[in-house]
């Protein structure tokens, strides 16, 4: 299982990672290879605010669809429209070039209410 | 790893879904279906009972000829579909895992009923499947057979040896490629399988194991029912497009009831749709683009890897069913633009 240590984690696998003032949000690896081949991501407009917890997306493997969670409260500066044309990005680089959503977090404290590296490795390796 | 009809199923094996579909589509897939059933009808009445049961016409039949045929009920809807072979002094017939039991239980019933005398027998747990299939599946059939399955016509079967195992070989299958479906004693299961992929690598023929979703994906992209799905015991013939299936011409269980479906014309129809932003599933609603009412629902829908398309099967008010028909699935909540569009999306090689 690959964790990107620079970010933290949501118990339902999504991951901020800090990037300036923005978060970038996308899916650990161990949800990409939980969920399978990824088919569709469905992301929000940008401009959308959303808090903490609420859907900000779906992802659609071969499997079965699943709602996506934001980690922190915020406002949607960015999608990454790659995953239109070819969803399987997430698949292949979670945490790079199968980045989800890029927000300006409201409340930056949220961050420290998230789970490390190391506890989200804890907490996805009993699964 | 899930359970499917009492049996443990992969889903995808680690060569994931997507790729096991398109390594089907370019060279050799293997199928572990062992969990589909085998029933034998023998005797003196085998011939006209099997004619008198199942839709297709039987009669004409040659030995070793293989045909698609479904099961009705006496009010003509889908109990399940099967693959008829005639072989020599007996019927092979494979029918779907989860009907069974129920198949066997109402094939028993209706030989007790009939005037000549009819077995039925149970083969399924002394023999083996295994689907192979893909563009080169017959040239490593030919490589590994002691008999050239390439000069078996499709639809058509024949006994040969593997390493000296027997196996029956039916030029059939449920992926829209050529191939075959084998047939042979359960105990020679691991080793057919090893050697299938052994000799596939060592020829250089890319042969892999495929997995339950892709089957699915390759079956739906080809236009063939699953049943449960495009058929099924509230389902009829018609309505699902299936009256080639039918031989009206001689009589069979449940035709009065598909003739009067044909008479009236169906309720509604199985149509393909493909859609934009989402992926569409079963027991999706479909509605009029127009005024929103529903006219439909999804029966299967899906990525299809080959056609790159969001596609699904869906029954839906024969006013709607014309192809270029635009319509709209809820997905998640939210109506998204489809259209109705030709079945199937992959015409099958052996078609071409």
């Amino acid at each position: 299982m690959n964790i990107d240590t620079n970010a933290r984690y949501r118990a339902s696998h999504e991951y901020a990672r800090k990037d300036g003032a923005e978060i970038v949000a996308g899916i650990s690896d161990h949800a990409q290879s939980s969920l399978g081949d990824i088919v569709f991501v469905e992301l929000p407009e940008v401009g959308k605010t959303l808090k903490q917890g609420e859907a900000f997306g779906v992802v659609e493997s071969v499997k079965a669809a699943s709602d996506l969670y934001m980690p922190m409260s915020g406002k949607i500066v960015a999608v990454n429209e790659d995953l239109q044309g070819d969803p399987a990005l997430v698949n292949k680089d979670c945490y790079g070039k199968g980045w989800m959503i890029r927000f300006a977090p409201a409340d930056p404290s949220e961050w420290n209410g998230l789970m490390d590296a190391a506890a989200y490795g804890k907490e996805a390796g009993k699964e | 790893m899930a359970p499917f009809a009492g049996y443990d199923m992969p889903i995808s094996y680690p060569t994931g879904a997507v790729e096991e579909h398109l390594i089907t589509r370019r060279s050799v897939g293997l199928f572990d279906i062992d969990h589909m059933g085998q029933l034998v009808v023998s005797g003196p009445g085998a011939d006209e009972f099997v004619s008198a049961t199942v839709s297709a016409t039987v009669l004409d039949m040659k030995d070793w000829d293989a045909r698609y045929s479904l099961l009705l009920d006496g009010k003509g809807l889908v109990l399940d579909d099967l693959f008829i072979y005639k072989l020599p002094g007996r019927w092979w017939i494979v029918v779907n895992a989860s009907n069974r039991a129920a198949d066997l239980a109402w094939f028993e019933a209706k030989a007790k009923a009939f005037p000549k005398a009819v077995t039925i027998e149970d083969s399924s747990e002394a023999t083996y499947m295994i689907a192979i299939q893909g563009p080169r599946a017959i040239e490593l059939m030919d490589l590994v057979s002691d008999r050239k399955v390439s000069e078996f016509p499709r639809f058509t079967s024949g006994e040969l040896k593997i390493d000296g195992i027997p196996v029956l070989f039916g030029r059939t299958g449920y992926t829209g490629e050529d191939g075959g479906e084998l047939f042979f004693p359960a105990d020679s299961a691991v080793k057919l399988w090893e050697l299938l992929l052994a000799r596939g690598g060592k020829a250089g023929i890319e042969t892999k194991a495929i997995g339950l979703a892709a089957r699915d994906s390759l079956r739906f992209e080809a236009g063939m029912p699953l049943h449960g799905h495009e058929i099924s015991p509230s389902i009829n013939p018609i309505e699902a497009g299936f009256k080639w299936a039918c031989g009206l011409e001689k009589d069979f269980v449940g035709k009065a009831a598909v003739e009067a479906v044909i008479a009236a014309g169906p309720a509604r129809k199985l149509v393909g749709l493909e859609v934009t932003g989402g992926v569409p599933r079963e027991g999706y609603e479909v509605l009029a683009a127009d005024s929103g009412e529903k006219i439909g629902a999804c029966v299967a829908g899906m990525f299809c890897p080959t056609a790159k398309k969001y596609a699904a099967n869906a029954f839906v008010l024969p006013a709607y069913a014309k192809v270029g028909t635009k319509v709209q699935i809820v997905i998640h909540g939210k109506p998204k633009e489809a259209v109705v569009v030709k079945r199937p999306l992959y015409v099958p090689a052996y078609r071409r």
